[in-house]
């Protein structure tokens, strides 16, 4: 077993020593017991940190960010953000993965918890039977090939045409719900048949929707500015693509096999299949990653519909008080311009299990929000916090403006399932007041709060670090799953 | 034999047996398993998936992944397989002589059905990620880490 080095930078910045064939030393955002557990992870072949050495190999590499989320992946761990130079470097699979921009689409409800608490069953069980979600269910929306591309190509844009939503609610999502430049014919017609039913579907495993309680407020100016008071009622939607980012990563994995040999591209490992960012082959996985983050954008802009209709029936509320929030998406490829070797140039920005997270004055933020900087959306696990953060010039000098994406696994799914049935858990967070809806009790046990790193250190360290400090924290009150 | 093994984020899945053809359909069953408990699962339609690839490797992520589109597309899935594995020669637009492998397998299950079938979670995709198709110490081995 070769040990990898590990050098403290600071508190809670360390640094993966550069040796064999890294192009550069990765940074790593963590606390002791986190880099205590990543050294002890040495002893399986397959670990984080060798992952973390292995897309350090890249050719092309400006960067590489490893937050405090991290965890095993495929290929690349979750939680790292890679940074490529366009001429050089290649677009690698697994730094953007099968669930192509999957991320948190947020809404503000204007109820406080006592309100909430009032009809919190009812509510449940309005969500629960108006979000498709769980294995085999379709959504509202039948899409035929047309309309695919068009949704490809639009984005949130396209769903809010066919009746869901408002426009004005683009602004506040990142790249106003719309990557531009997707050629939709870089999409196959198998992976549009394959998504046609899909769009304003939650899908299972990790994603989820949950009503929050605004529980604390850290930073008065920033929930000023995002409009967030404590007591407020918060809603939270995470998933991505569907199958149509799987369908993508399926049909574009062979491809990318390929072009390594094609290319004469020196990889450690099979699963960091990748192009030159300047290649063909590169070009059309990127348009098709954009695509996948159109139809991304447009899956979690419907639900977010969808659950703001639940709040009218329930509560009589207008569908229109309910606000979007923001729209964040980590697992993501993006042209970004950022400080590389002491000039602001363009350069591809993979980010997988982390979310962007841009300071102050930048002109992606919206304008509401601009002068404290970007919120980021942190989920917890069910039964645990989430937190709003906001993005911090730091970030932008550090981590090429990127930050974690959740707390992080620490237990493996298989010991998840070992250890709590459905049922338990279900009871256990209902004595917290938590309910939950899930569609298959059968896959809860996998995402039990203990299977998760605490969030609290997690978003600590990066708040101590000043990469995204705390703006709230909430509580979770219910928790719709597939 | 099927299984699944340790990943901390996903899950792996592997198939053993005295063929390669017997490990890709124990393999199969494995990643059904991940979806629905599979004695749940009567095999009363059939469905052919014929696919070729390079190497064994990416042929079984490209057969696991076929059962995914499936499941999207038709709302079917299966649990018992037959699967053929073969070689062919090609010759690729640039005259350029190819061995590649070859799968033809028969799948056998039925269309899901939440009352009926002990659902658990939708997979995404297999992954390149521990992969191994091949022979092992006497031992037929068909392994890969699937997205969860």
């Amino acid at each position: 077993m070769v040990i990898m080095q590990i050098k403290q930078l600071s508190k809670f910045v360390y640094e993966l020593q550069k040796e064999g064939e890294m192009k550069l030393a990765p940074r790593i955002y963590a606390d002791e017991e986190i880099i205590s557990v990543l050294k002890s992870e040495q002893t399986n072949p397959n670990n984080s940190l060798k992952q973390l050495q292995n897309l350090s190999t890249l050719p092309g590499l400006k960067g590489t960010v490893c937050l405090a989320d991290v965890h095993l992946g495929y290929g690349a761990p979750i939680g790292t953000t890679t940074v490529s130079d366009l001429k050089e470097g290649v677009i690698t699979f697994a730094s953007t993965g099968y669930d192509i921009n999957c991320g948190v689409h947020s809404l503000i409800v204007p109820l406080i918890a006592k309100e909430i608490q009032g009809k919190k069953k009812e509510l449940a069980e309005q969500l629960f039977k108006d979000i498709p979600a769980g294995v085999g269910i379709g959504g509202k929306l039948k899409l035929n090939k047309t309309e695919m591309d068009d949704l490809l190509e639009k984005g949130a844009a396209y769903v809010i045409k066919q009746g869901f939503g408002n426009k004005k609610d683009l602004q506040m999502m990142e790249e106003n719900g719309k990557i531009k430049g997707v050629k939709a014919s870089c999409v196959s017609d198998k992976a549009k048949e394959r998504a046609g039913d899909q769009v304003g579907t939650l899908g299972s495993g990790n994603h989820y929707c949950e009503v929050q309680e605004i529980e604390k407020i850290f930073d008065d100016k920033a929930a000023k500015a995002f409009g967030l008071k404590e007591d407020g009622t918060f809603v939270s939607i995470h998933c991505g693509s569907r199958a149509l980012g799987h369908q993508i990563g399926t049909e574009y994995l062979p491809i990318l096999d390929s072009a390594v040999k094609k290319y004469n591209i020196t990889i450690p490992e099979r699963d960091l299949v990748c192009a030159p960012i300047e290649s063909e082959e590169g070009q059309n996985y990127f348009s098709a990653i954009k695509a996948g983050s159109n139809a991304a954008f447009a899956n979690r802009y419907v639900i977010g519909v969808l659950v703001k209709r639940a709040f009218e029936k329930v509560f009589e509320i207008n569908e229109k008080e309910v606000k979007t929030f923001y729209d964040i998406g980590h697992n993501t490829a993006k042209l970004e311009k950022h400080l590389i070797d002491g000039k602001k140039r363009s350069v591809l920005v993979q980010r997988k299990g982390s979310t962007r997270g841009f300071g102050p004055g930048n002109v992606e933020v919206p304008k509401q929000y601009r002068k404290v900087g970007q919120p980021v959306i942190v989920g917890g696990s069910m039964g645990t916090n989430s937190f709003i953060l906001k993005g911090t010039k730091k970030a932008m000098q550090d981590t090429f403006g990127s930050t974690i994406h959740g707390a992080g696994r620490s237990m493996s799914r298989t010991q998840a399932l070992g250890q709590y049935t459905g049922e338990q858990i279900v009871q256990e967070l209902a004595k917290k007041g938590i309910i939950i809806k899930a569609r298959s009790l059968k896959g809860l046990p996998e995402e039990a709060p203990s299977a998760y790193k605490n969030i609290l250190s997690v978003v600590e360290i990066m708040h101590q670090a000043g990469i995204s400090t705390k703006v709230a924290k909430l509580k979770p009150v219910i928790c719709v799953k597939g | 034999m099927h299984e699944h093994f340790e990943h901390k984020a996903d899950i792996g899945i592997r198939g053993t047996g005295n063929t390669l053809n017997q490990a890709f359909e124990k393999c199969a069953i494995a990643l059904t398993q991940i979806i629905a408990d599979t004695n749940t699962i009567q095999p009363k339609k059939s469905h052919i998936i014929e696919l070729t690839g390079t190497d064994n490797g990416a042929l079984l992520v490209s057969f696991l992944n076929e059962l995914l589109f499936i499941k999207d597309k038709k709302k079917m899935f299966y649990s018992k397989f037959r699967v053929k594995l073969g070689k062919e020669t090609i010759v690729d637009e640039k005259g350029n002589v190819k061995e590649m492998v070859t799968l033809k397998a028969t799948c056998f299950g039925e269309k899901i059905n939440r009352n009926k079938h002990a659902l658990r979670t939708d997979p995404k995709a297999a992954t390149y990620s521990e992969l191994f198709a091949g022979e092992k110490n006497g031992t037929f081995i068909a392994q890969c880490v699937v997205d969860v």
